[in-house]
C-alpha cells in the first residue's frame, strides 16, 4: 500500500500504508458524493455487508475523492444512509494518483498479505455479488484468476 | 544538474536511471525490488461538421488526447513520471495543449518525520482558499507545482509543509514564482490527557507569496504578493464545525482589472449526523480573491486558489449541464443547506426496503459594493449582499421499491443570472425548472436495465428541454446506453435540436474500451458505470483506459 496521509471522518490524519485487516480480505472502492454509480454500488453492499463481515470477515474501505466542495458532506452522506463501512477523504486526490485511479468508482480487492489481486473502474448494478464470490475465495485463502 | 533539472526530458532521464539502478541493485536481493505502477487513458474523437450546434469545422478531422503514467515505490523512494500526448487537444480543450512532452515528473523521499519532493507536485492548504494545486484531467485543468517541498512532523500532531516553486501553464511554466509555508496543528495528539476525548480540535495557518517581476511602463505593481489564512476545525461526536479565513494584500492583476483593493475570503461550514440523518450548513465571502501566480494570466491557467461553488454538484445531465453555476472569485456571498434522512425499513414510509430522502438548497448572491476612485476600484459591505446570482432549491427521494426495483425521483428550481455568471449581456435571469425519473431494474443476477426521464421547462432562453435514457448492462463486460437531449422549445426554430448518442463499452478488470457515437453536452456523464467529465463534441469517441 503507497504511504499517503488522508483524513479520517473525524479530521484525523491517517497515513494509507497502515490500511490492514488482521489478514483478511479488503475491498476498496474510490467514490464520490456526486457519482451516482459509485452510491448505487456502496448502498447495494451496505444492505448486505452486515453478512459479509460475519462470513468473511471483509472490511470496506470506501475512500471519498471529493474535494472541499463536498467534503463536509461525506459524513452526513454516510451516516444519512447508515454505511458501517471504514471511510477516508482524499480531497486532493494524493491517494487516488498513488492508487492510479483515473475515474470512480474503482474498487480494489486486497488479499491476506495486503496484494491487489483485483480491480474494476467501473460500477454496474449486480457487480456485488461477483465481488463477493471474489471475497469469499479470497476468506478461504484461494487465489484469484 | 541545474541544466539537467530546468529540461523536463533530462530530467525523466535522471530519473529512470536512478529507478532502473535502483531495479538492478535489487536484482541480487529479490526481496524487495520494488513496485512499478500505471495507469494510462487515451481519447480519440472523429469530428463532425456541425454548424447547427455552432461546432466550429475541425480541419484535422481526427484529434487525440492521451496520458500514462507511471509510479515506482521502493521502501522510502518513489518516483513517477506523466508522459502527455495532444494531437491536436480535443475540442473544449485549451489548444495551448499542443504536441507531446513530459510535463510531470518527480522524486519523493519519505523518512518517518520527513518528506522530500523534488520536481512535480500537487498540494492544498486548509481549505485551499489561498492555496491549491491539483489535476482534473478530463477538463484540462493542471497547475501542478514545479519545484522543492518539505514535509516535517515536528512533533505528533504538528505538521509542517514549505515549498518553493514555479507552476505549469500548458506545456511551460508561469512565470511567477511561488513560496507557500502551512502549518498544522491536532490538539489531541499534543495534549496526552485529551488523546481520547469525544472533541476534537485542530487548527492551521498557511502564508503564500508569489515573486513576479514589475515590467509594466505605467503602473508601479507590487512584485511580491502575500496572502495568508487562519483555519480552524471542531469535531465532537457527530457534529462539526469548519471555519477559514483568508487576507490577500493588493494584487493588480488582469481578472480584477488593475485594482490595488486587498482581498478576503471566509468560509464556515457546519455538519450534524447521526444513523439515518445528516444536515450540513455553509456559508462562504469572497471578495476580491482571484490569485494566480501570473498576474496577467485568465481563464482556468495559473490559478494559486480554490474557490469552488458553493451549491450542489449535480449529476443527472440537464441539472448539470444546461445552467451550473460558476464561482465568481471577484466577489460574491453564497449560503447552502442540505438534509439527508433516510425513512426506516419496514415504516409505512420506508417501505420493506428504507426511503432516503435528500433536500438542498443554495442561494449566491453579489457583494454590497459601491464604487470608490482611490485605485480600489470599489468598496463592499460585510453585512449585506447584493444582487441575486443563483439559486437552487432540489429534492430528491430515492426507493427500493422491491428486490429488482429501484427509483429515484429528483426535481429542483434554478434561478440563474445568465449575465452574470457568464459574463455575457442581455440574457437576464432565467427560472428554470427540472423534474427527472431514474429507474433501474435488475432483470436477473448478470442484466439489468436503467432508465433516465429529464425535462427542464423554462420559458426563456433557449427554452426547454427533454432527455431519455436507457442504458443496459450485462455484469462483468458489458453495457450500451443510448441517449437523447431534445431542446424541442428553442424560439430559434432551426435550434430545436436533437443531442443523440449511443455508447458501447467493455470492461475487463481495470481495462475499459467505450465507443460513442452522436452528439454531445459539455458536463458530468455518468454512464456505464461511471462518471467522467465531458467537453461538446460530436462525432465519433473511443476511448480507452487502463491501469495496473
Amino acid at each position: 500500500m503507497p504511504s499517503v496521509d488522508v483524513k479520517t471522518m473525524d479530521g484525523k490524519t491517517f497515513n494509507t500504508s497502515a490500511i490492514a485487516n488482521d489478514g483478511k480480505p479488503i475491498v476498496m472502492s474510490f467514490w464520490a458524493t456526486w457519482c451516482s454509480p459509485c452510491k448505487a454500488e456502496l448502498n447495494a453492499i451496505a444492505e448486505v455487508y452486515a453478512d459479509w463481515q460475519k462470513e468473511t470477515g471483509v472490511k470496506l474501505i470506501a475512500v471519498s475523492i471529493d474535494d472541499v466542495r463536498n467534503a463536509d458532506k461525506v459524513a452526513p452522506y454516510v451516516n444519512g444512509k447508515n454505511w458501517e463501512y471504514e471511510v477516508y477523504l482524499d480531497t486532493n486526490g494524493d491517494f487516488k494518483r498513488a492508487m492510479n485511479v483515473n475515474t470512480v468508482p474503482h474498487t480494489f480487492l486486497i488479499n491476506n498479505k495486503g496484494e491487489i489481486v483485483w480491480q474494476q473502474n467501473a460500477s454496474q448494478p449486480g457487480d456485488e455479488e461477483k465481488i463477493y464470490e471474489l471475497v469469499k475465495k479470497l476468506a478461504k485463502g484461494e487465489t484469484i484468476n | 544538474m541545474q541544466q539537467i533539472i530546468k529540461k523536463g526530458i533530462s530530467f525523466s532521464f535522471f530519473l529512470f536511471y536512478i529507478t532502473s539502478s535502483a531495479i538492478a541493485q535489487e536484482q541480487s536481493n529479490s526481496k524487495n525490488a520494488g513496485e512499478l505502477h500505471g495507469n494510462f487513458q487515451t481519447d480519440i474523437q472523429y469530428y463532425n461538421t456541425d454548424t447547427l450546434i455552432g461546432a466550429p469545422i475541425v480541419p484535422e478531422k481526427v484529434r487525440m488526447n492521451g496520458f500514462a503514467n507511471l509510479t515506482y515505490t521502493r521502501d522510502k523512494i518513489s518516483a513517477g513520471l506523466r508522459y502527455e500526448s495532444y494531437l491536436n487537444a480535443l475540442q473544449g480543450f485549451d489548444p495551448r495543449y499542443k504536441g507531446n512532452g513530459i510535463m510531470f515528473r518527480y522524486v519523493d523521499f519519505n523518512n518517518d518525520n520527513l518528506q522530500v519532493t523534488a520536481g512535480s507536485f500537487y498540494e492544498q492548504f486548509g481549505n485551499g482558499l489561498i492555496l491549491r494545486s491539483y489535476e482534473e484531467r478530463g477538463l484540462g485543468f493542471d497547475n501542478a507545482f514545479d519545484g522543492f517541498r518539505l514535509k516535517y512532523t515536528l512533533l505528533k500532531g504538528i505538521r509542517l509543509t514549505g515549498f518553493i516553486a514555479r507552476q505549469r501553464s500548458f506545456f511551460e511554466y508561469g512565470p511567477g514564482i511561488v513560496r507557500g509555508l502551512d502549518g498544522d496543528v491536532s490538539l489531541n495528539e499534543i495534549i496526552e490527557g485529551l488523546a481520547e476525548s469525544k472533541t476534537k480540535l485542530f487548527f492551521g495557518g498557511s502564508f503564500v507569496s508569489k515573486y513576479q517581476q514589475d515590467q509594466d511602463p505605467i503602473y508601479k505593481l507590487p512584485e511580491n504578493v502575500g496572502a495568508m489564512s487562519g483555519r480552524a476545525k471542531l469535531i465532537s461526536g457527530g457534529f462539526s464545525l469548519n471555519a477559514e479565513y483568508a487576507y490577500k494584500i493588493n494584487d493588480p492583476t488582469a481578472t480584477n482589472n488593475l485594482i490595488y483593493k486587498p482581498g478576503d475570503a471566509l468560509f464556515l461550514s457546519a455538519a450534524y449526523s447521526q444513523k439515518g440523518f445528516g444536515a450540513t450548513f455553509s456559508a462562504k465571502r469572497i471578495d476580491n480573491m482571484d490569485f494566480r501566480s501570473d498576474r496577467a494570466s485568465t481563464g482556468n491557467n495559473l490559478n494559486l486558489n480554490f474557490l469552488p461553488a458553493l451549491t450542489r454538484q449535480h449529476t443527472y445531465n440537464l441539472a448539470a449541464s444546461i445552467y451550473p453555476y460558476a464561482s465568481q472569485p471577484n466577489g460574491e456571498v453564497a449560503f447552502q443547506g442540505e438534509v439527508i434522512y433516510t425513512i426506516k425499513k419496514g415504516s409505512a414510509l420506508g417501505g420493506e426496503y428504507g426511503t432516503t430522502v435528500i433536500g438542498n438548497y443554495s442561494q449566491v448572491f453579489g457583494l454590497d459594493s459601491t464604487t470608490s476612485f482611490d485605485g480600489h476600484g470599489y468598496s463592499s459591505k460585510y453585512g449585506s449582499v447584493g444582487q441575486v446570482y443563483f439559486k437552487d432549491f432540489n429534492i430528491e427521494i430515492q426507493r427500493k421499491l422491491n428486490a429488482n426495483l429501484k427509483m429515484t425521483l429528483f426535481y429542483a428550481n434554478f434561478v440563474y443570472n445568465k449575465d452574470v455568471v457568464q459574463g455575457l449581456r442581455g440574457y437576464g435571469t432565467i427560472y428554470a425548472d427540472i423534474f427527472i425519473a431514474d429507474v433501474t431494474y435488475k432483470i436477473n443476477k448478470k442484466n439489468a436495465i436503467r432508465t433516465e426521464l429529464q425535462s427542464l421547462t423554462t420559458k426563456k432562453d433557449e427554452g426547454s428541454w427533454a432527455t431519455a435514457l436507457v442504458e443496459y448492462t450485462i455484469v462483468p463486460s458489458w453495457f450500451f446506453a443510448i441517449m437523447d437531449q431534445y431542446n424541442y422549445s428553442n424560439p430559434v426554430l432551426e435550434k430545436r435540436l436533437h443531442y443523440p448518442i449511443g455508447i458501447v463499452g467493455f470492461i475487463k478488470n481495470a481495462t475499459r474500451i467505450q465507443l460513442s457515437y452522436g452528439r454531445q453536452r459539455a458536463g458530468i456523464f455518468c454512464v456505464g458505470g461511471i462518471c467522467r467529465l465531458v467537453p461538446a463534441s460530436n462525432g465519433l469517441t473511443l476511448t480507452l483506459s487502463s491501469s495496473f
